[in-house]
């Protein structure tokens, strides 16, 4: 419980300061101010400003709306695809149509995802929708998995046998009871995968491969302030840190969720 | 305490009394191979050149011209023929000694039909290269050309053997005071000292080219002391702490590199001059200089090298004047401005620079789409493909305004007037009447906007202190090391 206030608290913050900058940031970070480059924290500017005199913390609260748009859009194909595969292939189980879903998953699951992702950011171009769609392909076997595992166990149990016995057809059963019942379990895997989201999205616009400039995006704010650390190091830490506790964050959240969802650690602690 | 103090003391004392004879020296790219005379990337003559090859003329430190392997050269008084005297006892690594027919054989190679030399046009003028005895060569022009020494300074105009033809990618053999050892693909080309060199012997036995592509990496690469010296070091930010550490110089001076923002005459709304005029009107080339290299460059206005006797100062022209350059885009028929594409090869200037221009455009409402791309994808898309509407990029060539009288080139700039300027600049031999014309096309250029013009590449290099005799200037692109030695 503790940690799913902690998680959430600090994933919290991101979220909020990405929505506030819809309305409102202390500077605009498309205009350059080069007279007033590489001030330090505090003269002025909250968090300072970096090489082209912009407010890194307005680029923090824009660079984290691009980090969870991308992260949550990239989810969202994650479950949008891999969770009717999933149910899919549980309710087929054993049939050439689980194998060949499964088999297609571990294709996907065969590659380092951060390097086919880099590969198709760099054969389609760098942009942050190339980002979003090479970060959620991944996402699609992960949540493939989670569901077929979970949906399979369910698959045995007697209120299935039931529905089943009621005349309702395969579909219809992995719709009305399956889903459901798995829901607890996807809505700790998005969490993780939503946190791994904001990591992969980081690495990739490191490598120049995410959002491209003018937007501000915390994986490139890292790589330009690789060469000013000795004299600016807030340039490097604030993105950084940034990055670090949204995913920690993230990850406290998903075990507190899972501590709280979870029925078989339920049933132990009870 | 005390013994470590001795035994620090030891290790010094150790250390200065065998005198370091070999350099590493660090540069950001990588040769694509190490032929000179057959591609036009400039970390070849990083390396190759006035130390492995050496051409009848060559460059010294400040630019001038000076006598290379040939020691002496008469020219008939219609200026149409060249006689070199070759000097005595050069030899090429392999021992062959240099010959005349040597020369007529690489001049005749470069300027051939199906040679793949990136600068083919230094040769046009030439009509014939012949063999007198063994160590006078004659050059025989078409018409007068006042640039035929200088053109034969060109890494690209270095003299080979005819011998080692079918190796000079790999295994370079010149006649230069340092021979090719090895090349560790993706790492280092080593040198060493050729024995048998027939110049003043250099006081370095070995010399290490190593290739470190990221800023940081060269940062720590120098403080850690693998580097001994980098010529052109890639972060500019770095070098305060270098200037503040006794261990260091850093060498500031002038390049050849005409840094501009390339315009694509060939495509609308560039096509329109005034649409260039606003694009040149809009830009701070001093908050581009401070903002990318840290405050190193000097604004130009023109495309040609301040330091320059035949420079004239333009940039007035193209004062930066946001208002202006909206009132010239309403001219033009774009009153709300317009979107096109910026793409930016790899180096800091361009970068960088081109975030701080893309906001500058923005203020007069051009907005555009930057992309980021790799040198080979630059050269592929922009270079050859012509497919841009705006890019950034250093031209480092030395007396390069020339370009502009190839309506082919990338930016497409397509004009009869600068054509004839640049036919009669090379009929020209008289060096006043030279500098004339330059300056009519400088003022050409600038005055019909065909780039944006930025700022002169300061060549901004870092060096162990101990070291001297380094270019501080870069009038070509090489890394000389024939009278590089270290002090201590």
């Amino acid at each position: 419980m503790r940690a799913l206030v902690i998680g959430g608290v600090l994933a919290g913050l991101f979220m909020l300061a990405a929505l506030v900058s819809f309305v409102w940031v202390p500077h605009d970070v498309e205009a350059l101010d080069i007279a007033n480059r590489l001030k330090a924290p505090g003269d002025g500017y909250v968090l300072g400003t970096d090489h082209f005199g912009r407010d890194v913390l307005s680029m923090v609260m824009v660079g984290a709306r691009v980090s969870i748009a991308v992260a949550l859009v990239a989810v969202g194909i994650g479950m949008g695809l891999g969770v009717p595969l999933g149910l899919a292939a549980a309710a087929a189980r054993g049939s050439l149509l689980d194998e060949a879903i499964m088999r297609g998953n571990d294709l996907v699951f065969a590659f380092p995802s951060l390097l086919i992702a880099i590969l198709i950011t760099a054969v389609f171009g760098p942009s942050a929708l190339n980002a979003i769609i090479a970060i959620g392909i991944f996402n699609v076997p992960v949540f493939a998995r989670v569901t077929r595992g979970a949906a399979l166990s369910l698959w045995t149990r007697e209120f299935i046998l039931a529905a089943r016995t009621a005349g309702k057809g395969r579909a219809r059963i992995s719709a009305e009871h399956i889903l459901p019942n798995v829901a607890n379990l996807l809505i700790v895997q998005g969490t993780i995968q939503f946190s791994l989201g904001i990591l992969a999205e980081a690495g990739l616009s490191y490598v120049g491969l995410g959002a491209q400039p003018p937007t501000p995006s915390w994986g490139r704010m890292l790589a330009e302030a690789q060469t000013m650390i000795s004299f600016a190091p807030h340039l490097a830490l604030v993105p950084g840190l940034s990055i670090v506790m949204t995913v920690l964050g993230l990850n406290l959240m998903g075990d507190g969720l899972r501590d709280i969802l979870d029925p078989r650690i339920r049933r132990v602690r009870a | 305490m005390r013994y470590l103090t001795a035994a620090a003391f030891a290790c010094l004392a150790g250390a200065a009394a065998a005198q370091q004879t070999d350099i590493t020296i660090g540069m950001q790219l990588e040769p694509p191979h190490l032929d000179p005379t057959s591609a036009a990337a400039a970390a070849i003559d990083e390396v190759v050149y006035a130390n492995v090859y050496e051409g009848l003329t060559r460059f010294g430190p400040d630019g001038s011209v000076l006598p290379g392997l040939a020691e002496s050269w008469e020219i008939a008084d219609d200026g149409l023929s060249y006689s070199f005297t070759l000097r005595e006892g050069v030899t090429f690594h392999d021992g062959a000694a240099l010959t005349a027919d040597d020369v007529v054989f690489s001049l005749d190679r470069a300027r051939a039909e199906e040679s793949t030399n990136a600068q083919k046009a230094l040769f046009d003028a030439i009509d014939e290269v012949t063999a007198v005895d063994d160590l006078i060569v004659e050059i025989t022009l078409k018409q007068p050309n006042g640039a035929l020494l200088f053109n034969l300074a060109w890494g690209d105009a270095v003299i080979i053997d005819e011998s080692d033809v079918d190796t000079l990618t790999t295994s370079p053999v010149g006649t230069g005071p340092f021979m090719f050892s090895d090349w560790v693909e993706g790492d280092r080309v080593e040198l060493v000292r050729y024995p048998d060199y027939w110049g003043e012997p250099v006081a370095l036995e070995a010399a290490t080219f190593k290739f470190i592509s990221d800023p940081t990496a060269a940062f720590a690469a120098m403080m850690a002391g693998d580097i001994d010296a980098f010529p052109v070091y890639p972060a500019p930010e770095n070098l305060a702490q270098f200037e503040a550490d006794p261990r260091f110089t850093v060498l500031v001076g002038s390049t050849e590199g005409e840094t501009i923002l390339a315009m694509n005459n060939g495509l609308a709304p560039f096509d329109d001059v005034k649409v260039r005029e606003a694009v040149a009107h809009a830009i701070d080339r001093q908050a581009v200089i401070d903002g990318a290299m840290f405050g190193y460059g000097t604004p130009i206005g023109t495309h040609f090298a301040p330091h320059n006797p035949a420079y004239v100062d333009l940039t007035d022209l193209s004062n930066h004047d946001p208002e202006k350059a909206r009132t010239l885009l309403a001219e033009a028929g774009y009153p709300d401005g317009f979107t096109t594409t910026l793409k930016l090869p790899p180096p800091s200037y361009a970068r960088r620079g081109g975030e701080i221009i893309a906001s500058q455009l923005r203020a007069v409402g051009i907005q555009t789409e930057i992309t980021n791309l790799e040198w080979a994808q630059w050269l592929e898309e922009v270079f050859r493909g012509k497919d841009f509407g705006l890019t950034i990029v250093s031209h480092t060539e030395p007396m390069d305004i020339g370009i502009y009288a190839r309506p082919d080139y990338y930016f497409q700039y397509d004009d009869p007037a600068f054509r004839a300027m640049n036919t009669q600049l090379n009929e020209i031999v008289d060096p006043s009447e030279r500098n004339e014309v330059l300056k009519a096309m400088q003022e050409r250029i600038a005055e019909n906007y065909v780039n944006g013009y930025l700022f002169q590449l300061a060549k901004t290099g870092v060096a162990d202190a101990r070291i001297e005799g380094l270019w501080q200037n870069s009038p070509t692109q090489a890394n000389d090391l024939t009278g590089v030695r270290w002090t201590e």
